[in-house]
């Protein structure tokens, strides 16, 4: 079975960035433009994990991760990817619930390969 | 690959909505009433362009971004105050930030020195710790593999060999670790999976993994989802402990956890003893009930204990974004622009394209009807009327597709007014009317550079110094204002500066030095003012730095007649001056009369007429051999003959008759073009010869009439030029002075 991405970001070029990368891996992607969005989108596609930004309009990333920690109590990884760098922020992100933390800008590769361990599933 | 180059196209486009937002927000900033949501919009909008621009290995881009955004940061946890010279750098910045999208765009070199400027001054306003926080970008396309910064542990190829990684290590002095490792219920929760803690353990040296089952209860107490499996690992590292911390920084909260480095000590030891349970994947099993899904991470920090109570706070973050949740989902209908579908150009072009033929096949079919002569009031005759209205709003609807506004344009400009009194040391503040006017997305790609121009030259030449400002008692800050409009199916969009006024005296002094006319030419204020626009005017001598580009106003007029439109200035001593250009709505359609000129049927621009005569002998006049004038209400105007100047046969049976066409050029000079006859007017589709033909003088292009047939579309201006040149040595030029007397007198 395909693995399912949801990524979550503001960026349209983020969005297509990542879609190219991981469709060409073999992922199932999906996104979403917001967190309000991104955790809708979330119920809708199950996704074995979730990619957020945490800069973004209506719903930030931790506001993500704690609703789909908290309201859909889920245990899929959340990967956060943004260009923040600082503890302070990985710290909060931590404790929201996020599962790894990437810089952007990401490269591909080690983004499948992150991807793939953490579900477990070839793609 | 072309995946690639349309996500950078997108990314540019992209950048464009982020620059316009950036713009509005730091003008909603102005308002010392401004949401924090306005501040949060203007820092996503840089945000946003740096981390695509990251993608992109833009890193001139990243570094300007990163300053800027470090700054709006502060104002945006309010530990700076936006006051209105922190805003006016703003703008500045936002100006910058847009010079180096645009030259990473079109790949050229941005304006380095204004850019460290404005860099520096926002450098002014960061500490220490915020230079420290400067991130280095890596340049990264995006179909190599360079290093991913941050899932520390995850970039690490399947190493289940464990001992082998320890290779690398040879001969140097390693670190002997002891890790008990107890994971929380939470671990599983948050997405973390052990091996994979343990795999990137195993990188930095030879892991041991055994595994305490004592903890796992017994059957019937079982819980899958509590852990109940303890890890003890020995790690032989020649890295030093925080990397290992590293390893363990998202989950050191989700577990309990012991590190203790037990000796240093050479590489030899035997590590092998310990290999009680190198299996762990078989023993995580229980211990992962529920979690095929399996994530890794992080990191516990024994010696950045500060982190625990620091990461405290977050629970209270939570409070204030879960709620967020439902408040948000409410006000999902404001969120972001209003939902905008992304069509290819080619697309677009090609159903105008296909209305356009619509619009022919219904003049066709209103001629064929015509021609059967049905009695008036026939139903068919209601039903085609119906028909041709709705064919109109398909038409008008499909235009529409293509229609922009100028906002962004305007916006642009603004910029360009803030750069430009930089430069000249004047105060000018911008105004923008009607900056909703939609006008035709081609039509705003070629004014662009044009208006830059005139942007420019108004705050340059038009705007006066501020101390000359105060001393005529004017306010210093000059206002450059701009304005749209839609006006009886044209767009008229304005340049206006409130400064001196042209100087008309130097203005023929510098066309009389330059041999544009005659020493004693006699001028009206509106021909002096024209002057502008001829090829050759503009001087070096009274160009600045600034508005020193090689452009004068004649390249100006000629992208704006390119458009199918014209130019215009009006001009106040001591009020300021007006440029006014009008254009048609759309490239695409155009109201024209339908005339026979040498048994030919062709098309004039509507537009372009201001009056249609039919001549009496009495008013016709011959000057010299060749040259003939029209005495229209005791003025003299030039009569142009379209068949001859198109090289058609004159028609012996009109000659000297006809109807006469009174058009303006551009000096604002009138002529009559003789055709033979009009027929009709009506809307015509606009066909390029140019790429099906070729250029033929005097023509614009063709489109198809009704009876099918094709009809040149009649280039006025260029009829008037084409007329002039033939005859340049005749009569009525030599008289040209004359003419003008005749015309002022």
């Amino acid at each position: 079975m395909t693995t399912k991405v949801l990524a979550i970001d503001d960026s349209r070029t983020i969005r297509n960035l990542l879609r190219l990368s991981l469709e060409t891996a073999g992922f199932e992607f999906h996104s979403a433009c917001d967190g309000v969005e991104g955790v809708a989108r979330f119920a809708e596609v199950n996704p074995d994990v979730v990619i957020t930004d945490i800069n973004m309009p209506n719903m930030d990333g931790y506001g993500v991760i704690e609703t789909l920690r908290n309201r859909d109590r889920t245990s899929v990884p959340i990967i956060v990817l943004t260009t923040e760098s600082s503890d302070d922020l990985k710290a909060r992100a931590r404790n929201a619930g996020a599962t790894g933390w990437i810089v952007k800008p990401f490269d591909d590769a080690s983004l499948v390969s992150v991807l793939r361990r953490l579900t477990g599933h070839a793609a | 690959m072309s995946g690639q180059q349309s996500i950078r196209d997108t990314f540019f486009e992209e950048c464009e909505e982020l620059l316009e937002a950036l713009v509005e927000g730091l003008a909603e900033m102005e308002d010392p009433d401004h949401s924090k949501e306005t501040v949060n919009a203007v820092f996503r909008a840089v945000h946003s362009i740096k981390g695509g621009a990251g993608a992109f290995g833009l890193d001139e881009l990243v570094h300007f971004a990163h300053t800027f955004e470090t700054v709006l940061d502060k104002v945006r946890s309010d530990t700076l105050e936006a006051d209105p010279d922190l805003l006016k750098l703003f703008q500045r910045s936002g100006d910058q930030l847009a010079n180096l999208v645009e030259a990473a765009r079109d790949d050229k070199d941005p304006n380095r020195d204004a850019q460290a400027v404005v860099l520096g001054e926002l450098q002014k306003y960061l500490g220490a710790e915020d230079a420290e926080e400067e991130i280095v970008f890596d340049a990264m396309g995006l179909d190599f593999g360079a290093e991913l910064v941050l899932p520390d542990l995850l970039d690490i190829e399947d190493t289940s060999d464990s001992s082998e990684s320890a290779d690398s290590s040879d001969g140097q002095s390693s670190l002997k670790i002891a890790i008990r490792f107890a994971p929380k219920r939470s671990l599983f929760e948050n997405g973390h999976e052990p091996l994979l803690l343990f795999d990137a353990i195993a990188e930095l040296g030879t892991l041991t993994v055994s595994a305490d089952t004592s903890a796992i209860p017994a059957f019937a107490a079982f819980d899958p989802a509590e852990p109940g499996i303890i890890w003890k690992l020995t790690l032989e590292t020649s890295e030093s402990e925080t990397v290992l911390h590293e390893v363990f920084e998202f989950v050191d909260s989700l577990c309990d956890i012991d590190i203790k480095v037990q000796q240093q000590e050479k590489q030899s030891a035997a590590p092998s003893e310990t290999i009680e349970a190198e299996q762990p994947k078989a023993q995580a099993a229980p211990d992962v009930p529920e979690a095929s899904a399996a994530p890794e991470a992080p990191e516990m920090s024994p010696e950045r204990p500060a982190r625990g109570p620091v990461k405290q706070p977050a629970p209270s973050s939570s409070a204030a974004s879960a709620p967020a949740n439902t408040a948000a989902a409410a006000d999902r209908d404001h969120r972001g622009p209003k939902p905008t579908l992304r069509v290819d150009l080619d697309r677009v072009d090609r159903l105008i394209n296909t209305v356009g033929e619509l619009i022919i096949n219904q003049a066709m079919i209103v001629q064929r009807i015509e021609e059967l002569d049905l009695p008036s009031g026939a139903n068919l005759t209601n039903e085609l009327e119906a028909y041709k209205l709705l064919a109109r709003d398909i038409q008008e609807g499909v235009m529409a597709i293509r229609a922009q506004p100028v906002k962004p344009l305007f916006q642009r400009m603004s910029r360009i007014v803030r750069e430009a009194s930089d430069a000249t040391g004047k105060n000018a503040r911008m105004v923008t009317v009607g900056d909703a006017t939609e006008v035709d997305k081609t039509v705003i790609e070629r004014l662009a550079d044009p208006l830059t121009h005139m942007v420019r030259n108004a705050v340059d030449h038009g705007l006066e110094s501020p101390e000359k400002r105060r001393a005529m008692g004017k306010d210093e800050i000059g206002t450059i204002r701009m304005s749209a409009a839609h006006r009886s199916g044209s767009v008229f969009i304005e340049i206006g500066d409130d400064g001196a006024g042209l100087n008309r005296p130097r203005i023929l002094e510098t066309a009389i030095k330059k041999g544009l006319i005659a020493p004693d030419a006699e001028l009206s204020e509106t021909e002096i003012d024209n002057l502008l626009f001829l090829p050759g005017f503009s001087t070096a001598a009274e160009v600045s730095a600034l508005s020193g580009r090689g452009v004068g106003m004649d390249v100006v007029k000629n992208a704006v007649q390119a458009l199918g439109g014209r130019v215009s200035i009006t001009s106040t001593p001591g009020r300021g001056t007006t440029f006014t250009i009008i254009l048609p709505l759309t490239l695409a359609v155009m109201d024209g009369f339908v005339i026979s000129v040498a048994q030919e049927t062709m098309v004039i621009p509507i537009a372009s007429i201001l009056e249609t005569i039919t001549p009496h002998a009495r008013d016709l006049h011959r000057i010299g051999m060749y040259g003939e004038v029209l005495r229209v209400r005791g003025r003299y105007v030039p009569i142009v003959d379209v068949a001859q100047n198109l090289g058609l046969q004159r028609n012996v049976d009109t000659n000297g008759n006809g109807v006469l066409l009174l058009v303006e050029t551009e000096m604002q000079e009138l002529n009559a073009l003789r055709v033979d006859a009009i027929h009709d007017q009506r809307q015509v589709v606009i066909k390029s010869l140019e790429s099906n033909y070729g250029r033929i003088p005097g023509v614009s292009a063709a489109t198809i009439l009704g009876d099918g047939k094709i009809a040149l579309i009649l280039d006025p201006e260029e009829l008037v030029k084409l007329n002039s040149d033939d005859v340049a040595p005749m009569p009525i030029i030599a008289n040209q002075e004359d003419l003008h007397h005749a015309f002022h007198s």
